[in-house]
């Protein structure tokens, strides 16, 4: 497979610019969030993004939706990255319905119908502590007559507050350290014994934490198998882990693009700053590092296309490179912008925000690097 | 079963029948690969005859045209032969400047005489050419170089120096830059020739570099006669060849940051320092190499889209300027870690558990790497400008 976007996935990726860059450019985030928006994102807009096929992009079609790819969802993050969209789509159209369409079972298919349709959105429950712990899941969920009853507390909850279902990743036997004994419950959060605490990010996008107190589940709440259920979270994980490589790909893209507009613009001395070597060097150096994480994070995504169980490591990989680049690319972007770049009235400010965000959701490079080095054996 | 997959097949098969086992083992370094040339002494009979092989189907130049003694490959087949080379570990059977930057110049700006009579003499590995591109007083301003060629009729008269010239003094042959109108804005007055090093007038002599190797010569032209028909192109537009050629030479450079060169980083590390509960022994080091790991990983994919967009010809003229420089950092820094995982054992130079001090002298053989084919500086410099389009660049 060519490491290059397909005449239809650039054709896609061209609707998608389209689309959201006039339906939700920056300005759509700073109104929802100077209104304080109790959503956090536009529910009609999420209805548009339905009907684009956006919503059921890995949905198959028997089900409704546009049954696409990994790449092709991956086009449409890279959208949302650019204009700091505040959508469900990470939320719900890549990790909810993962979930979904890798576990299976009787609810499925309804369930990604109702995705499909703009009519579910869903909340990935993993972590409990303040960095990403996939492998450390205390939440317990005890067994009771036919269903479970959970203990415990989830934090950096995306969408957490507004979704109609949560996706709960929870301890069924086994200790905290164990990698295993873990199994993946679909959640009312309506029910009796949660509770959900909005929590307003640093970027203006969803988050949430959520707590179990004797919350009751039947037996068919589970998603895949019982006791057994690390290897689906990791799946789901890493769909999420390339959605989210995909977004920071598009948050540095667009902060470089403003930064370089910026740089021939801006004169100082009798001159364009761009003249500058100085600038010019920083500035090219950068556009290096953007160019080889565009390449890994689209490596990643073919491969989940093609092989999803060997896509472990290529995901990774493109997270890391994600969080390096694109923490590069925000850092420079606002420092070249001088002063102005700290004011709240210019946005380059907000991609820093999103970036900062985006690099701790579901594992920073430290650890990916990690997971690289133990799979190579040192 | 598609054309290619049955093709990849057969190459498969071929390669496994052909490639001598000697063949399948990475070279050590430059001296242990296969240069070629009027006075090559193969290293053994499994290196003449692995050249002879593949020289003989054209894959020493896979994707040359067949009448240039190329296999006319298509791009993708091409891709599908390195790709199963490199699984089977066979080694490139030629090393060479000809393939690597004069072929693809000649066959954009060479008539078809000179095509025919050098092509497949460097298909063959019958000529070893070196690179007249630096002089003392032009190295990374390389335009201003001084080398001056007078048209003495039917022949130009060539005099002045080259400098870095890889392996000049074992090289037959050379591709030269020099002055042909002292006049012309310093761009417009530039050759690219062509000349025997037997020539009358030409002598070479051995730079010592800080590796204590000797890849780079001083090279001096004293009334050396050229003949007119080794002008490449048109004359005094020479530096549109130049450059295009240096796009080839920044590839070739760039790709020596690719992984699969050598071990694995973190095994040397490893087998040096010890690992704890599964973990290099000490942390800070092995976070420096998951961090190479990481950059030197997604690079390879980079090169692969760089070769893909090319295909879709859609790439950027000067994105050989950023595979060059971002290649050779990689390299520095790659060698900068074998050098703090070997610790004070990679610090001899002669000893008995030395290779005659292979890890310091490649470490310092590096640091050419972000120098020649244009500095570092150079590259920001050209994506600066052609890329980013920055005023004043």
């Amino acid at each position: 497979m060519a490491l290059v976007l397909t005449e239809e996935q650039s054709m896609l990726r061209d609707s998608a610019r389209g689309f959201i860059g006039d339906r939700a450019p920056v300005a759509h985030l700073r109104n929802m969030r100077d209104q304080r928006d109790a959503v956090g994102f536009s529910r009609d807009l999420w209805k548009e993004f339905a009907s684009m096929g956006f919503a059921g992009i890995l949905v198959p079609e028997e089900h409704g939706g546009s049954g696409l790819g990994h790449v092709e969802a991956g086009v449409v993050m890279e959208e949302i990255g650019r204009n700091l969209t505040p959508s469900p789509f990470l939320a719900t159209a890549a990790l909810g319905a993962s979930a979904l369409l890798k576990a299976g079972g009787a609810r499925a298919g309804e369930l990604l119908s109702k995705i499909a349709a703009g009519d579910l959105l869903t909340a990935l429950a993993v972590d409990e502590r303040a960095k990403h712990g996939p492998h450390k899941i205390e939440t317990e969920a005890k067994r009771s007559g036919n269903g479970f009853v959970l203990k415990g507390a989830k934090t950096f909850v995306v969408d957490g507050h507004v979704a109609d279902l949560l996706i709960v990743v929870a301890r069924t036997s086994g200790g905290p350290a164990d990698k295993d004994g873990v199994t993946v419950l679909l959640v009312d959060p309506k029910a009796k014994g949660v509770s959900v605490e909005r929590t307003i990010m640093v970027d203006a996008h969803n988050a949430a934490r959520v707590t179990f107190d004797g919350a009751a589940v039947d037996a068919d709440a589970v998603l895949g198998e019982v006791d057994n259920g690390g290897k689906l979270a990791a799946a789901i994980l890493d769909v999420g882990r390339a959605c989210v490589a995909s977004e920071l790909v598009g948050v540095s893209e667009e902060a470089f693009g403003r930064t370089i507009a910026y740089l021939r613009d801006r004169k100082q001395f009798g001159k364009a700053i761009g003249e500058f070597q100085g600038l010019q060097h920083r500035a090219s150096h950068l556009y290096c590092e953007l160019e080889v994480t565009r390449a890994a994070v689209l490596k990643a995504l073919q491969v989940l296309d093609e092989s999803a169980d060997k896509a472990a490591p290529f995901v990774a990989l493109a997270k890391a490179r994600a969080c390096v680049s694109t923490n590069l690319a925000v850092q420079e972007s606002v420092q070249m912008h001088g002063g102005i770049g700290m004011t709240d009235a210019v946005d380059i400010g907000l991609f820093m925000k999103r970036a900062r965000v985006g690099i701790e959701l579901f594992g920073d490079q430290r650890f990916h690097g990690d997971r690289i080095a133990t799979l190579r054996g040192y | 079963m598609t054309d290619l997959e049955a093709f990849r097949n057969e190459t498969r098969a071929w390669l496994v029948a052909n490639c001598p086992a000697d063949m399948r083992t990475p070279p050590e370094d430059d001296e242990d690969r296969c240069w070629g040339g009027r006075n090559w002494t193969f290293k053994n009979e499994a290196q003449k005859v692995w050249l002879e092989r593949m020289a003989a189907r054209g894959w020493t130049v896979p994707d040359w045209p067949k009448e240039y003694g190329g296999g006319g490959l298509t791009k993708d087949e091409t891709k599908i032969l390195r790709q199963e080379m490199a699984a089977l570990k066979c080694r490139s059977p030629l090393d060479s400047f000809g393939i690597w930057m004069l072929g693809p110049a000649l066959l954009k700006y060479g008539d078809e005489e000179q095509k025919k009579e050098h092509l497949p003499k460097i298909a063959r590995g019958e000529i070893r050419w070196c690179q007249g591109y630096s002089e003392p007083g032009a190295g990374s301003d390389l335009a201003s170089l001084a080398t001056r060629a007078e048209d003495k009729g039917d022949h130009f008269l060539v005099n002045g120096q080259k400098v870095w010239t890889s392996y000049a003094n074992y090289a037959d042959w050379i591709f030269c830059l020099v002055r042909t109108d002292a006049n012309a804005k310093k761009h417009e007055g530039i050759s690219f020739l062509l000349f025997d090093m037997a020539s009358p007038g030409v002598t070479t002599r051995p730079i010592l570099l800080i590796s204590g190797k000797s890849p780079f010569c001083e090279t001096f032209f004293s009334d050396v006669k050229v003949p007119k028909e080794n002008l490449v192109g048109v004359r005094n537009k020479g530096w549109d060849v130049a450059k295009y050629l240096l796009t080839h030479e920044r590839d070739m450079i760039g790709g020596m940051g690719l992984g699969g060169v050598g071990r694995p980083l973190g095994q040397i590390a490893a087998d040096s320092i010890g690992v704890e509960n599964g973990a290099l022994a000490d942390p800070l080091l092995r976070a420096d190499i998951a961090d190479f790991d990481v950059d030197a990983w997604a690079f390879q994919f980079a090169m692969e889209r760089a070769g893909d967009l090319a295909k879709a010809k859609q790439a950027h003229p000067a994105f050989s300027s950023f595979l060059k420089y971002y290649g050779t950092e990689l390299n520095k820094r790659r060698h900068e870690l074998i050098m703090s995982s070997l610790g004070a054992d990679g610090l001899e130079w002669e000893s008995a558990r030395s290779t005659e001090g292979e890890a310091p002298r490649a470490w310092l053989r590096t640091k050419a790497n972000s120098i020649e084919g244009g500095t570092s500086e150079v590259q920001l410099n050209i994506i600066s400008k052609r890329i980013l389009d920055l005023p004043g660049a």
